[in-house]
């Protein structure tokens, strides 16, 4: 247990040093929704509405951002040799690793949600909503971005292929986060309630998981040259 | 302790590098692989590091952990340093004395060994390709493995480090360690030669 403490010890102090992924993923989060307001105008209704639809979709796109180096550069550098060669099973290095992205490049999103809120006229209990669908969606999207980060490990820029095949499996995420965070809001005034689509994203959360250090696990053993 | 290939065949990419391949080593020897560029020199220690998977052949290990499979009881030094330029000297060493498990030694002392104490706060970044092979080597002293799998291990080394290193595979060597090295220079030690691929 201690290899993957000092593994996920690492990750998380690279992300955090100059040149690492944890600041790009809200910088990035941080400009796409700045810039809505003002693609939409300043319909303060409007932008209410759409508001949890942007900032999940923000996010999901951060945490693309900075996934395609979960793997690459461990392979770059050699390390990911000794992680193979090592008594550590791959798939709890895998896990361990994603965990670390989450912690460095998630966490920060969720973190700023509130801020963000403000600026697309979304209220506290609305906002609130939107950051614990965040928490809970945002692990999917780690651990299912991470077997398209071990599939593109060899290529040089890979990662817009990794894009085109994590997105699609990303969807469902997207659409019961968006749900559940529109449902919250517009409960008072009845509709779908809170906990069908929150729960789903859980269990999405909670299926990928154990699906994906498996796949990526498998990937990155199928891909060794 | 002792590891033998037999009939070993590796194929890169569809073509052919070595086949009809065997190897011996005993504890306390070293191996030294030598062959012109190309020959599979990394590829048959990569073969035995478990990074790749022989056509055909098979590597044995007589005499060692039972509990362990082979990769789990050799050092690999590759072209590349597995190190992080975002972290320290210390860091990276602790960072691998942690991952690999067993029982580490000292990072400090390790350092020291290499002679890289006064860049220990240093990211390893800023160390130049020397100094980045030292930082690699003190990596084979954090824990203690019986096989060492050196690929090149020389390059880039100055005159002293190559007597400092040659010191430390003796040391390996005295302790029933047992060394296979790939490389075109003199290692610095007595080596039995195994040539892949004709005459460099």
């Amino acid at each position: 247990m201690s290899a993957l403490g000092a593994l996920i010890r690492r990750d998380i102090r690279i992300a955090v040093r100059v040149g690492g992924g944890a600041l790009i993923g809200v910088l990035f989060f941080l400009t796409v929704v700045v810039l809505m307001p003002f693609a939409l105008g300043p319909d303060l209704a409007l932008l209410a509405r759409l508001g949890p639809a942007i900032l999940w979709l923000g996010a999901l796109l951060a945490s693309l951002l900075t996934l395609d180096r979960l793997f690459t550069a461990d392979h770059d550098d050699g390390s990911l040799d000794l992680i193979l060669m090592s008594r550590t099973p791959l798939e709890l290095a895998c896990a361990a690793k994603a965990l670390a992205h989450w912690l460095a490049a998630g966490v920060p999103l969720i973190v700023a949600t509130p801020v963000l809120g403000l600026l697309l006229n979304l209220d506290g209990p609305a906002t609130l909503a939107v950051a614990v669908t965040l928490l809970a969606g945002t692990p999917a999207l780690t651990f299912t971005g991470m077997i398209g980060a071990a599939l593109a490990v060899t290529l040089q820029r890979g990662g817009l292929l990794l894009a085109v095949l994590v997105l699609p499996l990303s969807i469902p995420v997207l659409i019961f986060g968006v749900a559940a965070s529109n449902a919250a809001i517009a409960a008072p005034e009845g509709g779908m309630s809170f906990s069908t689509p929150f729960s789903i994203l859980c269990a999405l959360s909670l299926a990928s998981l154990v699906i994906g250090p498996f796949a990526a696990a498998a990937s990155l053993r199928h891909g060794l040259d | 302790m002792r590891l033998s290939g037999r009939n070993l065949r590796c194929l890169r990419g569809g073509r052919e590098v070595f086949a009809g391949l065997d190897f011996d080593a005993a504890a306390g020897e070293a191996v030294a692989v030598v062959g012109p560029n190309g020959a599979g020199k990394t590829s048959l220690l990569r073969l035995i590091a478990d990074l790749l998977v022989p056509a055909a052949g098979i590597i044995t290990l007589e005499g060692g952990d039972s509990e362990m499979t082979l990769a789990e009881q050799a050092h690999y030094l590759g072209h590349r340093d597995a190190m992080k330029p975002a972290l320290t000297v210390t860091e990276n060493l602790t960072f691998w004395a942690e991952f690999l498990g067993g029982t580490p030694a000292d990072p400090a002392a390790c350092i020291a060994a290499v002679g890289l104490s006064h860049a220990a706060g240093l990211p390893a970044g800023f160390l130049s390709a020397g100094q980045r092979r030292r930082l690699s080597i003190a990596r084979l002293l954090t824990v203690r493995r019986p096989i060492w799998l050196l690929d090149e291990p020389t390059a880039a080394l100055d005159l002293a480090s190559q007597r400092v290193f040659a010191g430390l595979m003796t040391d390996h060597l005295a302790t029933g360690g047992l060394i296979i090295a790939a490389t075109h220079g003199p290692l610095g030690i007595p080596a039995r030669e195994l040539r892949i691929g004709g005459e460099a």
